[in-house]
């Protein structure tokens, strides 16, 4: 799997992410610069990891969204490219159009940095067939504007069209809003486009991927993208 | 030519950062304070003497920039 992670000035995950994808696919991927107008030839997935780009001026992920290789990014995933956008990836991609909604502040308006659970809704993406669906995972999370919310046509259409992969949930898997940190519409924690091959997900899978972090609950998205493209060969 | 967009949430959207204000303006003692929504002002300066064209180029802007119409609304004032 060729990977291509994005770098926007102030993005400050890319470095485990790229660890993250070396470690699960056996390759490192390519670091893409955000003035670069074309992605790397044979790219199967592109990654727009999190940070804090352009100083989250604006708007988080504002500026990002309409730097030059994010044009590259939008035909690359009309064509049905995969795009994994993680927590500043996120806002860039609903600020790019890729998804719908958007990232606002956090309800309580603290800036949450701790592991939380999330439920994965459904095994049968590319992005989550590394896990059962009603599975709970633990994941990291580290923002100040996680807030998915979204008008009701469109959270109605998300949900009616099975595109939340990922709530915020009790160890337990149960929806409650003492588990949800950030206020999010629905518990809301990822979701993918109409087309099913854009992913966009607060928390971060790139963290909890060797045992040395105390917990392996990322590993089954990356490994789930390796499978993905290893069939698809 | 000077201009100024201003930018709101639209209503229906939560404001939990003009809540906050609205609390520290209660504990500060600013009395009769019902409610606050915080929104942006950008003061800029555009070249040239058509104020059509000025309104045309800074609807531009807010649209494709300077606001997310998902959740925020604009208002463009050419002021000289």
């Amino acid at each position: 799997m060729k990977s291509a992670v994005l770098v926007f000035p102030g993005i400050n995950r890319e470095r485990d992410m790229a660890r993250a994808l070396r470690l699960t696919c056996g390759r490192a991927p390519q670091m893409v610069w955000h003035a670069d107008t074309v992605l790397p030839p044979g790219t199967d997935l592109v990654v727009i990891p999190g940070g804090f780009s352009y100083g989250d001026y604006l708007r988080c992920g504002a500026i990002a969204a309409r730097a030059p290789v994010m044009d590259a990014v939008r035909a690359f995933a009309d064509t049905g490219g995969l795009v994994l956008a993680v927590c500043n990836g996120f806002q860039i991609a609903c600020e790019a159009g890729l998804l719908p909604g958007v990232l606002m502040r956090n309800a309580q308006l603290r800036f949450v940095c701790r592991d939380v659970f999330l439920r994965v809704e459904r095994s049968d993406t590319p992005f989550t067939r590394g896990y059962n669906a009603g599975q709970v995972i633990r994941l990291p999370v580290a923002h100040g504007e996680g807030n998915y919310i979204a008008d009701g046509e469109t959270i109605a259409r998300l949900e009616g069209e099975g595109r939340v992969l990922f709530r915020y949930a009790s160890p337990d898997g149960m929806i409650d809003p003492d588990w949800n940190h950030n206020g999010s519409i629905n518990a809301i924690a990822g979701i993918v486009n109409e087309r099913g091959n854009v992913l966009g997900m607060m928390p971060h899978p790139e963290n909890h991927v060797e045992a040395a972090m105390g917990c392996t609950d990322g590993h089954g998205l990356f490994a789930g993208l390796v499978d993905h493209f290893a069939r698809a060969a | 030519m000077k201009a100024r967009v201003t930018v709101t949430l639209k209503s229906g959207i939560l404001d939990p950062q003009g809540k906050a204000i609205e609390g520290a303006l209660r504990s500060l003692g600013v009395r009769g304070i019902v409610s606050v929504r915080q929104g942006k002002v950008f003061d800029i300066e555009i070249e040239g003497a058509d104020r059509a064209a000025a309104a045309a180029a800074l609807k531009d802007a807010a649209e494709k920039l300077l606001a997310n119409t998902v959740i925020e609304n604009y208002r463009v004032e050419v002021t000289g």
